[in-house]
């Protein structure tokens, strides 16, 4: 997973302290020879949310980049989605629609299928009330929906994918969410990706095990570490995980 | 020297399929009905999306034609994804549609199921089921990125260089003379998918 501010690769702690890792273009250049299986690039921008940056930048990594690419942030209308599958992306992001606009997520699902839909569900731990509570508008807005009766409302509208990313786990490096993760997995029918932690392989082997998700996304992992996607998948495949064979 | 028309199709991204190419070390050239076809050495029929409305564009447009007159030279012709499927006899999509016919074979929706929702997107296995130039340097059982809901059904079995199983086995790589087909995305497959483009670019339609 690839945060876009401003043309370049950021990556956050707690959706905030946004250290630069490289370019987009040639980030993902090196990520197509070490076989990710897919990437996803958000923009963060909070000043200007709108898909112009996104679709710079699918122009171009699509030249570079030979696997699917998803790509959200920003995204405020079907117009938005469609814009951003036609420029070569081959499945989108959506998070703040997902709450008010749903009608997003089904014009989407209509004209191009589910699977071009993924819906991101942002979640902080509240202490106070011992739950999750879901955040929309780049972690800004607090929304007062259960994590559940979301979860099943964005796959009712269309969503092909759920991806639950955790902010208190954002570029922590301390592992996946596993109990928020496994919730998910629990009531959505619709694949389920889990993103916010990721630091090393062991991490990734335990919330592939214990959750019932079907695909992580890392970032400071391979950002920060000397880790890429093929060690990744031979230590995972060592431990009877089964990904593409390239 | 080798050129390859791209067709124009009507909805869909066809620039990942031309920036294979170009990467590739190709300059594929976009063609539609008002182009030379004789001037081409290769053919390449992307598409997206539902089977009959392909078709009833490519009729409006004088297209089927203009690929057959192509594919009877003997020059190299290929369809990806429903431009795979419209290699076929029939397509089922919409009701019974008339394909360009170049393979007898139907094309039919994927049964799903628990486990198996439609479309069926990701990677899937290749099982490779004889040679063929197109293949060459591509190892057995390796997977490939696949978008669709409907499949190609061969009625001889010679013609399907690749199965693979989704609910049920399916013609993954069809071929016959001079037209191949891949019903995955070689533009989104990496560098197995980019090794297809490259052998189809460099084929001179022999078996």
């Amino acid at each position: 997973m690839q945060l876009l501010l401003d043309g370049r690769l950021v990556k956050t702690i707690r959706f905030d302290g946004k250290r630069d890792v490289g370019d987009p273009v040639k980030s993902s250049a090196v990520y197509n020879s070490q076989y990710a299986d897919e990437l996803i690039f958000l923009n963060i921008s909070r000043e200007r949310r709108s898909v112009n940056d996104l679709q710079k930048v699918i122009t171009e990594v699509s030249k570079v980049s030979f696997m699917p690419m998803a790509m959200g942030g920003g995204i405020g209308s079907a117009e938005d989605a469609a814009n951003l599958i036609l420029n070569g992306a081959d499945k989108v992001v959506v998070n703040s629609v997902a709450y008010d606009r749903k009608e997003v997520i089904s014009r989407t699902a209509d004209t191009f299928g589910a699977q071009a839909v993924i819906v991101c569900i942002d979640v902080r731990y509240d202490a106070e009330k011992q739950d999750y509570v879901l955040y929309s508008d780049c972690g800004r807005r607090a929304e007062h929906i259960t994590l559940e009766e979301h979860v099943e409302a964005v796959i009712a509208a269309g969503a092909g994918e759920v991806m639950i990313q955790s902010i208190d786990r954002d570029g922590t490096m301390k592992g996946f969410d596993i109990d928020v993760t496994r919730r998910v997995a629990a009531v959505s029918t619709a694949p389920v990706i889990a993103a916010g932690g990721s630091g090393n392989y062991d991490q990734m082997k335990d919330c592939f095990l214990e959750t019932g998700v079907s695909a992580l996304a890392c970032g400071s992992l391979f950002n920060f570490s000397d880790s890429n996607p093929i060690r990744a998948k031979a230590f995972l495949s060592n431990h009877g995980l089964n990904f593409k064979k390239v | 020297m080798e050129r390859i028309g791209l067709l124009r199709m009507p909805i869909g991204n066809l620039q990942s399929a031309w920036n294979a190419l170009y990467e590739l070390g190709f300059d594929p050239e976009m063609v539609d009905e008002q182009s030379d076809f004789d001037e081409l050495t290769h053919l390449i029929v992307p598409g997206v999306g539902n089977f009959k409305a392909v078709m009833a564009h490519l009729n409006a447009k004088g297209l089927p034609n203009k690929i057959r007159a192509f594919a009877a030279t003997g020059r190299p012709t290929l369809g990806i994804c429903v431009g795979m499927q419209l290699l076929a006899a029939t397509g089922t999509e919409s009701g019974q549609t008339d394909g360009l016919g170049f393979v007898r074979a139907t094309v039919e929706r994927l049964p799903g199921g628990p486990g198996m929702p439609l479309p069926h997107v990701g990677w899937s296995t290749v099982d490779l089921k004889r040679d063929h130039p197109v293949t060459d340097n591509v190892k057995q059982g390796r997977d490939f990125y696949f978008v669709h809901s409907y499949a190609m059904k061969c009625e001889d079995e010679t013609d399907a260089i690749g199965i693979t199983n989704y609910g049920d086995d399916f013609v993954s790589i069809v071929g016959r003379d001079n037209v191949v087909g891949f019903q995955f995305h070689p533009e989104k497959s990496q560098a197995n998918g980019l090794k297809l483009l490259e052998n189809f670019c460099y084929w001179d339609g022999q078996c």
